[in-house]
């Protein structure tokens, strides 16, 4: 029995004013306390915020980052993505199994440690990746993993700080810089020249700058201002969506690394041009560790003016900006989720209309962008709207920061003008023999060779700048099973097409990629794959069957080779169907098909 | 037609509404029927199950939480829409358990009746066989959680109906199942077999004690005409 921590929890509650829509950080607060949240926490929880427990277990329950129940000290989440698994991530999975002397998925008996797998967490290009209780242990190699268990039951998470582990530090790995990230930076300068015009001419500069959503969806920027800007609400909103969890994408982790004042200020220029008092910044949980980091910056920009009441002498203009850490949902990339999981609650998708420009946040009009798109206004307001044109594409204006990984030499990020070709990109990432590349992760496109030539530009493939590059040696089809299996494990469930198609789509692939698929499964895949794009609620489920929908198109040989011939092939075998009952029966099981 | 009148097709049928109400209020009053397992007329609209999906001016929207507008024009009864809401049905089939012939539901369960609606004649997906407990805690009412399929009425109905939030969800994805606000089961919360949360289920996972086959098999709702009769029933000619 762990002490009663009531008088903890009060502590908690009161930090956050007793706040519902804080519900994530203070179950965040006692777990970091306790470990996990006991049923007792969750009753003192749900009392001191006037709500039922059955809502902050519907909150908690939907995030993996949240224990009902006691945890090692140390937790160890490894990420499980294609990208680290032929970067070796079965065999340290192997390595920690031995050095603990437990599976995935266990606590050891001292209730020391805890290893499970996780989703991608942001570090494709420095795979093996793992969490330890909100640090990052990167390219990790198995020999190494007895040293580090070692160095975690010495120093604890201290571990991390008093460099008893060499494989505690995060790369920077920006390989290329481009006009946006090339400095010298004059300090706050786009910020200093937006406050110097009014906010109807700031967002006329963003309009002309032609600038779109960098996550991937192109939303023209300037457009969503003005909309936000011309709804009435009590407050407007700014918000920053840094949740970015699609699998091999990290460019938002280097710019909160490295330029988090060019982040900083493009959410502050927003704030000017719409009017808002407040701006929002959702972490992904995966990126706790740099939380204090960014808080530090936050306090400077506090210290020196930047935000804060008449923020640089202008007055009336007050501004501030808090950080929400998530606690590990895909799904809160997507706005609305975000929106929902800011307010303190399960991260489910809203149905539009009404869009987040006109009740977002708090029901009040919000605009939500992405992190690369803040610094793009910032340089925009800096350099000019026809600096900003003067690259990429008519459609396309600007810079793009690529995420590659996978079969590369140089991993890392990329500042590429719009309209840059695959094969381009791949020539500048050393991925010159590239079979296949995965273009804005599982939800983007599956690209073969033969489409190598196609551009990087929202009129051509879209992306938000993940892209995985995959050699000749890899099994493709394999790789969309495990896209389709992560988006199993990332599904809502809100609604049924996502929630239970994504897990029929992944039963379809395996039967695929076992080689037991006839003609008729593979053509009643792509059926269900487009009745669940078609149905599903928001952009998860819709766009979560494209691994399978993409492959087919770039590899149909591929599909061919495993096909079965004849028109029914059963989904399990006589040997597994007896299985069971075989060993209940302590029979000995059926004999292998031939 | 009054100030706030406006008017939409539906297949090139015209159908008249006022602003506020969804597509589907407006169909359901004009006797064009959608298809739905979620909605209940009652409740506010959860959007959870998708089978009232339309077409909208070419983007597919749940027709229970898209307003109406002036001109808009709405795809409901083709194939391309009745396969795929007859698929997004038969997920729900594979997903829980759902044994018509036996079950205490047959001929008044939306699920089974869909089904037949739609055209589904046995599944073709694998069942998914989940390992999900009944809960008999309560001694009016049995929750049977093998047959729930998270269309959050009874969450919405216990929460703004009966101001009792006696269910919510629990997890995520896949393994999401329904929650109640006790640990100790149902039994243990506010619930009474009075509650609109406890009359709204469109299957037989919330069940009334000792109240089944008041109707024998045979002569409820669906076994007597389709879903959806009612308010077809009010088309005008």
């Amino acid at each position: 029995m762990r002490p009663d921590n009531s008088a903890a929890i009060d502590t908690i509650l009161s930090d956050y004013a007793a706040d519902r829509s804080r519900l994530l950080d203070i179950v965040e607060a006692v777990q970091r306390q306790s470990g996990y949240v006991s049923d007792q926490a969750v009753q003192a929880i749900a009392a001191g915020l006037r709500i039922h427990p059955v809502e902050v277990e519907d909150m908690m329950s939907f995030y993996a980052f949240f224990d009902r129940h006691p945890m090692g000290r140390m937790r160890i989440r490894l990420s499980n993505t294609p990208v680290s698994i032929m970067k070796g991530a079965n065999q340290v999975a192997r390595a920690f199994e031995a050095a603990l002397g437990i599976s995935m998925g266990e606590t050891t008996a001292d209730a020391g440690f805890t290893l499970q797998w996780t989703s991608d967490i942001g570090m494709a290009d420095q795979e093996p990746a793992a969490l330890v209780n909100g640090r990052v242990l990167t390219a990790i190699r198995p020999d190494q993993v007895p040293a580090i268990i070692a160095a975690l039951r010495l120093h604890g998470e201290q571990a991390f700080t008093n460099h008893a582990i060499a494989n505690a530090l995060v790369r920077p790995s920006l390989v290329q810089a481009g006009p946006l990230l090339t400095g010298p930076f004059e300090p706050h300068a786009g910020l200093a020249a937006a406050l110097a015009i009014s906010p109807d001419q700031v967002i006329e500069a963003i309009t002309a700058s032609k600038l779109r959503g960098r996550g991937g969806a192109g939303f023209p920027t300037g457009t969503k201002w003005r909309l936000t800007r011309k709804s009435l609400g009590q407050d407007h909103y700014v918000a920053c969506n840094a949740d970015e969890g699609e699998p091999g994408t990290f460019k938002d982790r280097v710019l909160l690394s490295a330029f988090p004042d060019l982040v900083f200020d493009g959410i502050t220029i927003a704030g000017y041009a719409l009017g808002a008092r407040h701006g929002l910044v959702y972490l992904r949980g995966e990126y706790a560790y740099l939380w204090e980091s960014l808080q530090a910056v936050l306090k400077a920009r506090r210290q020196s003016g930047l935000l804060g009441s008449n923020i640089c002498g202008h007055a009336g203009f007050d501004f501030d900006i808090r950080i929400q850490l998530g606690a590990g949902a895909y799904i809160c990339g997507e706005e609305s989720s975000m929106i929902e999981s800011l307010e303190g609650k399960r991260g489910a998708p809203r149905d539009r209309p009404p869009f987040p420009t006109e009740r977002g946040y708090l029901q009040q009009p919000t605009a939500v962008d992405n992190v690369e798109t803040y610094v793009c206004a910032t340089r925009i307001m800096a350099k000019g709207a026809a600096w900003f044109t003067g690259y990429g594409t008519a459609a396309s204006s600007g810079t793009k920061l690529m995420s590659v990984s996978g079969d590369c030499l140089r991993p890392g990020v990329y500042e590429v003008p719009f309209g840059i070709t695959v094969n381009e990109l791949l020539d500048l990432a050393g991925g010159a023999d590239a079979a296949y590349v995965q273009v804005s992760g599982p939800s983007g496109q599956s690209v073969a060779p033969k489409d190598f030539g196609r551009r990087i530009a929202y009129e051509d493939l879209s992306t938000g700048g993940s892209t995985m590059v995959f050699g000749p040696q890899r099994d493709v089809l394999d790789i969309a099973l495990q896209f389709a299996a992560f988006f199993v494990d990332e599904s809502c469930g809100w609604c049924v097409p996502c929630r239970v198609g994504t897990t029929l789509l992944r039963q379809g692939m395996e039967k695929i990629v076992a080689g037991r698929a006839t003609l008729a499964d593979v053509a009643a895949t792509e059926t269900l794959a487009n009745t669940v794009a078609r149905m599903s609620r928001c952009g998860l489920g819709q766009s979560a069957p494209n691994p399978i929908l993409t492959t087919m198109r770039s590899f149909p040989e591929l599909y061919e080779a495993r096909l079965q011939p004849g028109p029914f092939m059963p989904r399990v075998t006589l040997q597994e169907a007896t299985a069971e009952a075989a060993h209940l029966q302590l029979r000995q099981p059926a004999a292998a098909e031939a | 037609m009054a100030a706030d009148e406006f008017r939409f097709t539906v297949d090139g049928i015209e159908v008249t509404a006022i602003s506020g109400q969804s597509v589907l209020q407006a169909c359901d009053i004009a006797g064009i029927y959608i298809p739905r397992l979620c909605y209940h007329p009652d409740l506010e609209p959860g959007g959870n199950c998708r089978v009232c999906t339309c077409n909208v001016n070419g983007r597919n929207l749940a027709a229970c939480i898209t307003p109406a507008a002036p001109g808009m024009m709405v795809e409901n009864n083709t194939k391309l829409l009745t396969d795929d809401r007859r698929s997004v049905i038969e997920m729900l089939f594979v997903e829980g358990e759902h044994p018509c012939p036996y079950c205490v539901a047959s001929g008044d369960c939306e699920l089974q009746a869909l089904g037949y609606r739609l055209g589904m004649a046995a599944p073709t997906q694998p069942y998914q066989w989940p390992r999900r407990k009944m809960d008999t805690t309560h001694p009016d009412i049995t929750l049977d959680h093998g047959r729930c399929i998270l269309c959050s009425r009874c969450i919405r109905a216990s929460r703004m109906e009966d101001g009792k939030t006696v269910f919510g969800f629990d997890g995520r994805g896949i393994s999401m199942t329904l929650n109640v606000d006790a640990q100790g089961g149902l039994g243990d919360t506010q619930m009474a077999a009075i509650d609109k949360a406890a009359r709204v289920c469109p299957v037989a996972c919330i069940v009334i004690n000792r109240d089944s086959y008041r109707v024998p098999n045979g002569n409820r709702r669906f076994d007597k005409m389709p879903i959806g009769s009612d308010i077809e029933a009010r088309r005008k000619p």
